[in-house]
């Protein structure tokens, strides 16, 4: 399993969305994924999880259990930026 | 056969306000998801019922059809499915998991 792969997957099924799959511990059965997308507004977590993992389909079913899964609207991502930079108005 | 687990969760679900499916207990969690999903709700100062699917196969595979949702831990809260471990943990760092512990049930 790649991140690489992951990361394909979801944006064959999500357009939109910027995708970043990191392998943390470099033993390929554990990624930090995070999904960006517009798509994802107005969702429940709930459902914007069901999007990410239905792009992985049932091929993947084993990568669910690898996955550690954030999602955000790019509000949400650029807040978290901003948050996280200190950025001064 | 399958609609008897379905009618079991089903009234697990609405027995308790907040449940959560774990592998293990509350005091000792089986796996490092549930010890999250565990730790955020108590951090919160959750009461929540919990059910061990390391001691139910049953129930294990039941819950993951119930859901639709492919992973355990999986969190309950007034009947309605919250989310897995990386949901729980989202909402306990945005201060939504706190606001919906204490909400009543939806008007």
């Amino acid at each position: 399993m790649e991140a690489q792969r992951i990361e394909a997957m979801i944006k064959a099924a999500i357009p939109d969305a910027d995708v970043r799959a990191v392998d943390m511990q470099g033993t390929g059965d554990h990624f930090d994924v995070v999904v960006v997308s517009a798509a994802f507004a107005g969702r429940s977590l709930v459902q914007q999880h069901r999007l990410v993992y239905g792009a992985l389909g049932d091929s993947m079913r084993q990568a669910i259990h690898a996955l550690a899964l954030r999602t955000l609207t790019p509000e949400q991502f650029q807040q978290e930026l901003v948050t996280d930079i200190g950025a001064a108005d | 056969m399958a609609d008897d687990i379905f009618q079991k969760i089903q009234s697990q679900i609405q027995k308790d306000r907040i449940v959560l499916y774990m592998k293990g207990t509350p005091s000792m969690p089986q796996c490092g998801f549930s010890q999250q999903s565990t730790r955020a709700l108590q951090a919160v100062g959750a009461e929540f019922a919990s059910y061990n699917v390391l001691e139910d196969p049953l129930l294990r595979e039941g819950i993951k059809q119930f859901s639709n949702w492919p992973t355990i831990p999986q969190l309950y809260i007034d009947g309605e499915f919250v989310g897995g471990c990386d949901i729980l943990v989202s909402l306990y760092e945005n201060g939504e998991l706190e606001k919906m512990i204490q909400a009543g049930p939806s008007a």
